[in-house]
């Protein structure tokens, strides 16, 4: 039994156990499950992408930060959605054929999407830990290398560790724009959270209840991660440093 | 496979004029989409961070809400209950074009209060009790004081979310409004070469983001406090 409600003349018959009604709620269940894999997927290698050309950014040698702005400028200046068509529909025209071949049979709406997500967020990530980078003194790294570290030394141990515990919420915000992004990867028909409830409304018509639940599943995970790493960012914060590093840029 | 720059070539034309600037039969646009949701936007994010910041209760709590709220969801999500919902409740179709201008005035709305308030908490305090003291009330201290200070400190960041908006705007094509994607889109399955028009469109998108960017630069510099001259 479901409530009318009216809006201005128009009813609409509400009927919100379509959402776990076999098999709505495997549906639902699957692509939340696909959001967290595509998420954690993606996220692990956008992390160590920011790390590399955000560390890259910032050394002192001129080509190597050359490479760096140019993947990052490159990258985070074109839409995700742009990137995802460009992996899915043109990228394979050009890949070898081996790797057609594999990406064909593991899933290529998968890969591309996980391709085009952690490249484009890799490159908004190396924006965040390079800021976290220039945040810390610049004399660290010189007292790192005066007591004898290599560069790549003072980078890993002094600078790296210092800059990941100032960055946390700047990371997190990121992080969550991740997961939000990771919705569009419904366009190459990876099924994931927005796809499901999109399914669920082309079966059952019932558009109100099936975006609500995708909107409460989505709010629930954004506001539970923020709370969580507010935790965290207590926890890590460095005592005695106030370091405020600028929020992500775009 | 060799790239066809020809097949570019003949194809521009609909894809600048049509996808970019929005001038053809299917309207649309990506610049007629992003120039006035940056504009109504950037309205909708003052309105919603100075509710965020009222002293009274029922003004802060609700503008909290919605801000958090959206800033939760994706924006296919908001662009959704729109494309689908606006219908059922005023009973008619809604074009393309008006989902997508208000699904982002509404997302964007929200990211923009979140600068915005920063931006006003950044001016320092003094100036407030100062302007109050002068006797201005709350429109002329926030008009004339508070706002022209805050928004010189918001640049770099508001800059930033408009090339946000900008990229944004192609996720108008998923409820089919012929933007630049859109068009890539319809002619890649005409012409059967993806690469080089999503390779295309990502150039022209580029361009348009990098130049907004090295433009914000600039002004920052330019409205730099340290810059301007004694008078």
């Amino acid at each position: 039994m479901g409530a009318m409600v009216g809006f201005f003349g128009f009813s609409y018959q509400f009927r919100w156990s379509v959402l776990w009604q076999a098999p709505h709620g495997q549906w639902l269940l699957n692509g939340l499950l696909m959001t967290l894999k595509l998420t954690a997927v993606s996220w692990v290698f956008a992390v160590f992408l920011g790390i590399l050309f955000g560390t890259l950014r910032t050394v002192p040698f001129r080509p190597l930060r050359m490479v760096a702005s140019a993947y990052v400028e490159f990258f985070r200046n074109v839409p995700l959605l742009v990137w995802l068509f460009f992996w899915y529909f043109g990228a394979p025209e050009v890949l070898p054929e081996s790797v057609r071949q594999w990406a064909i049979h593991h899933g290529m709406e998968y890969w591309s999407a996980v391709a085009g997500i952690s490249i484009y967020h890799g490159a908004r990530m190396s924006e965040v830990i390079r800021a976290g980078i220039q945040a810390i003194p610049k004399t660290q790294l010189e007292s790192g290398i005066a007591t004898g570290l290599s560069v790549s030394q003072a980078y890993r141990l002094i600078v790296i560790p210092i800059a990941l515990r100032l960055i946390v919420p700047p990371a997190t915000n990121e992080s969550l724009n991740l997961l939000k992004n990771s919705s569009l990867a419904m366009t190459i028909g990876v099924g994931e959270l927005t796809f499901a409830t999109r399914q669920i409304e082309t079966y059952t018509a019932k558009a109100f209840e099936a975006f609500t639940a995708g909107t409460l599943i989505y709010l629930v995970l954004c506001l539970g991660i923020a709370y969580v790493m507010n935790r965290v960012e207590r926890k890590f914060a460095i005592p005695g440093l106030i370091a405020r590093t600028e929020r992500a840029e775009h | 496979m060799n790239f066809d720059f020809a097949i570019i070539l003949s194809n521009a034309k609909f894809l600048l004029l049509q996808g970019l600037v929005g001038i053809g039969m299917f309207g649309g646009g990506t610049l007629r989409l992003a120039v006035p949701a940056i504009l109504l936007g950037f309205m909708a994010g003052i309105i919603l961070g100075l509710a965020r910041l009222a002293r009274r209760p029922w003004i802060h709590y609700p503008a909290a809400v919605y801000i958090e709220f959206i800033r939760g969801i994706p924006l296919v999500m908001v662009i959704f209950w729109f494309w689908f919902l606006v219908p059922i409740v005023i009973g008619r179709p809604v074009p393309e074009y008006w989902v997508a201008l208000t699904a982002f005035v509404m997302f964007e709305g929200a990211y923009i209060a979140e600068i915005v308030r920063a931006g006003i908490q950044s001016v320092p305090r003094g100036q407030v009790d100062a302007a109050t003291s002068t006797g201005l009330n709350y429109i002329q201290s926030m008009g004339s004081v508070i706002l022209p200070q805050a928004i010189r400190n918001m640049i770099p960041s508001l800059v930033t979310q408009f090339i946000v908006l900008f990229k944004d705007t192609s996720l108008a094509s998923i409820i089919g409004m012929m933007d630049l994607t859109k068009a890539a889109q319809t002619v890649s399955q005409r012409e059967l070469r993806p690469f080089e028009m999503y390779a295309f469109i990502a150039v022209v998108y580029w361009a348009c983001a990098y130049g907004m960017s090295r433009f914000s630069r600039r002004l920052e510099i330019r409205m730099s406090p340290e810059r301007v001259p004694f008078r």
